[in-house]
């Protein structure tokens, strides 16, 4: 390693290591500690939690653009993690044209990729567990959920080769979302054989509809090094909603405050001196919802892949504090989390979100040996190029990515539609100029259980709605009513958005080629993904890999963006 | 999971019905006719009467519904005297959706389901010493899709 990076590298260690006010007084050992090298942290305290969230099946090392839109509005407006580029480095005190620039913003993507390779990949990530872990006895592996999705492995194998490379990790505890797009009976199957003595898989807030009885453990207390801990699991709490909901057939979700904290008073009661909630929310539900909560040192949270430097101090509704912290996507970053807890009470803690850099970080043997078996029997397939880009393709991002702009065209022009939606997820990894795109890559953006195409005649006061609706899952000023994912990708229509309008009225000037789209004129308008039962369709993979197999090469993709309105100063925006 | 409690009630279930019928009769006594039949919000309270908000109701609904058709909704009144609980729907086609009467001595709390045909907020209504209270909280209907 470079002087100059490890230099970068403590000043993160810096921003992250800020003691509670209430807890000053200790010596901040953990930033004289970070001088042993990039990924030397040397113990601090004597609770220690590792936390990775939304590895979305990435066992293998990947490119991933940070947002360049990912605008906050009304009580979000320019604070963490609403805050993208130079405004996020600003705010955390980080070197521009550094590699931990290059990890958390999108700035100058294209040049930073490849001067510092590819992040994260499990083999990378387990080299960097048993690092903390060994520097950290009884440290505990928590995992945000969205694990066994994302992939052409993990689709095919039903989860399975997540499942085996995750206990090869060593992940403690586990929450979901995607997880239960594989059906209930799979995710119970999993649960029960697989995980049963390795893994601990808890949602405190996913009920039996009829009778609210827990479908799952809500809570766990651990003694770490002699202190009691809780870690309480909050599944996604909008599930049956925002994916389809016959997955999970007389399950009910949402975020149950009351019955949250009726489980943090009774691990309290139960002699819990740290209790932390390991979350699927998204990082705004889970800086409202600290504030509402008492007696919860920490949410680990996950959903809306905001890479977060450093922990956010919420005051909470007992008058302490709790921390929030969000460790991206992809397995680019662990983030590792230590309390000093002496007498039964907290006295410091320090916060470091690791970046990882498949780079610096050798490959584990064990680990690569189990990828490759699992790998082996799709090699072929997977491996299969369809095209090559000549420019960047990536997804994340309030509105259109390049590789959406890539997946409507190839609908439209395919299903000879007017428009195409294609649903705003917030994973699907980057590929960069002159790469292949092979199989594999293309299944990354498009692997789901639900991947039926579909052609439908909708009218503009139809299409206006979708979008309204969609809009005020990302925009509504209460974080409680939005669902955490980016706006949908839309292909072929332009369209004006008033972010911080209110419910109904943030789109307007709706146009097609021109011409002003007509409120009771049908349109032909393709899509994929459908949340009802029963929609028959080509799955989205033959859609697009055939388009892509009959160009061979994509151009250099402008990502179609809506005209943005009515914000000012927004730092969530380039 | 307890799945065999669920099969073990349905069975139940019919048993329940059977036992039911009584039950019809009592409501015609309870049911507010005229507020049953109001198709507006403000149609509701012209017949059952003026609420000031209360924050002695508890009022659980979820943020987001799962599915419109069978949203859950909990009542809780910590009102004395708390003698019936309503639950109204602000933007159904009739709004009132629920009635309750609270016998003298039992605990205030009612459970039920409701139909939401659209985003809108929903009231539990509380009467107690002749008086109306109310508390709201918004429920989000939404087509669903583009999460994660």
């Amino acid at each position: 390693m470079k002087r100059r990076e490890f230099v970068q590298m403590l000043g993160l260690g810096v921003a992250a290591g800020m003691s509670l006010p209430l807890l000053s007084g200790c010596s901040r050992k953990s930033n004289a500690a970070a001088a042993g090298g990039l990924y030397e942290l040397p113990r601090f305290g004597n609770v220690h939690f590792m936390h990775m969230t939304d590895a979305h099946a990435q066992l293998m090392p990947i490119y991933y653009r940070e947002p360049s839109i990912n605008i906050g509005v009304h009580g979000a407006r320019n604070q963490p993690p609403h805050l993208v580029g130079e405004a996020l480095l600003k705010s955390s005190g980080l070197p521009a044209n550094s590699r931990i620039a290059h990890a958390l913003t999108y700035l100058d993507f294209n040049a930073a990729a490849a001067q510092y390779g590819r992040v994260g990949g499990f083999a990378h990530l387990a080299t960097l567990v048993k690092q903390v872990r060994a520097s950290r006895p009884g440290s505990l592996l928590l995992d945000g959920g969205d694990l066994w999705q994302g992939s052409a492995t993990s689709l095919w194998t039903k989860g399975q080769d997540m499942v085996d490379a995750s206990k090869a990790l060593g992940i403690d505890i586990m929450t979901g979302h995607w997880e239960f797009t594989l059906g209930a009976d799979r995710v119970m199957e999993i649960i029960e054989n697989d995980l049963n003595g390795h893994i601990e898989f808890l949602a405190q807030n996913v009920k039996d509809f009829d009778f609210g009885d827990a479908i799952f453990a809500s809570h766990t207390i651990r003694e770490m090094n002699g202190v009691p801990v809780a870690i309480i699991g909050q599944a996604f709490p909008y599930t049956p909603i925002a994916n389809p909901g016959h997955f999970t057939p007389g399950w009910t979700f949402g975020i149950q405050e009351r019955e949250l904290q009726e489980t943090i008073d009774k691990v309290r009661k139960q002699g819990a001196q740290v209790v932390v909630l390991l979350s699927h929310n998204g990082a705004d539900v889970d800086i409202k919802l600290a504030s509402r909560l008492s007696g919860l040192d920490a949410i680990m949270g996950g959903h809306t892949h905001d890479a977060i430097p450093q922990a956010i101090q919420v005051k909470n509704s007992g008058g302490g504090l709790t921390l929030v912290t969000n460790a991206g996507s992809n397995g680019k970053f662990l983030g590792v989390l230590d309390f000093d807890v002496q007498g039964g009470k907290i006295k410091q803690w320090h916060y470091h979100l690791l970046p990882v850099f498949a780079d610096l970080l050798p490959a584990d043997p064990e680990m690569s040996a189990l990828i490759d078996r699992v790998r082996a029997p799709y090699l072929d397939k997977l491996n299969t190029t369809l095209a090559t880009t000549e420019g960047l393709l990536y997804r994340r991002g309030n509105f259109n990515g390049s590789f959406d702009q890539l997946i409507v065209d190839a609908l439209m022009e395919s299903k000879d539609a007017e428009i195409a939606f294609s649903p705003g997820f917030r994973w699907g990894t980057s590929l960069l100029p002159g790469d292949r795109i092979t199989l594999e890559d293309l299944m990354s953006q498009v692997a789901i259980t639900y991947p039926q195409t579909t052609l439908n005649e909708f009218t503009g006061e139809r299409i206006k709605f979708i979008l309204e609706d969609v809009a005020d899952n990302l925009f509504n000023p209460d974080p409680y009513y939005q669902q955490g994912g980016d706006m949908v990708r839309v292909g072929g229509l332009d369209y004006t958005i008033n972010p911080t309008a209110g419910s109904g009225n943030r789109i307007s000037d709706m146009t097609l080629n021109g011409k002003p789209v007509e409120a009771s004129k049908t349109y032909k308008v393709a899509g994929w993904a459908p949340v009802a039962e029963g929609v028959e369709g080509e799955p989205i993979w033959d859609v697009v890999g055939n388009w892509l197999s009959s160009k061979k090469t994509v151009p250099l993709l402008e990502p179609k963006q809506p005209r943005i309105v009515g914000l000012q100063d927004n730092l969530g925006l380039v | 999971m307890k799945r065999s409690r669920r099969s073990f009630l349905k069975l139940a279930g019919t048993a329940v019905a059977l036992s039911m019928v009584p039950l019809k009769l009592l409501a015609d006594f309870v049911r507010p006719k005229e507020a049953m039949a109001a198709t507006d919000f403000d149609g509701v309270f012209a017949s059952l009467g003026n609420a000031q908000d209360s924050d002695k109701i508890m009022l659980e609904t979820p943020d987001i519904a799962e599915n419109g058709a069978v949203v859950p909704v909990a009542v809780t009144s910590s009102i004395a005297g708390t003698s019936k609980i309503y639950i109204v729907v602000e933007k159904n086609p009739n709004p009132l959706a629920a009635a309750f009467m609270i016998p003298e001595g039992s605990e205030a709390f009612v459970q039920t389901r409701v139909k939401v045909a659209q985003t809108c907020p929903i009231y539990a209504v509380v009467e107690a010493g002749g008086k109306l209270y109310k508390t709201g909280r918004e429920t989000k209907v939404t087509l669903g899709g583009c999460g994660g």
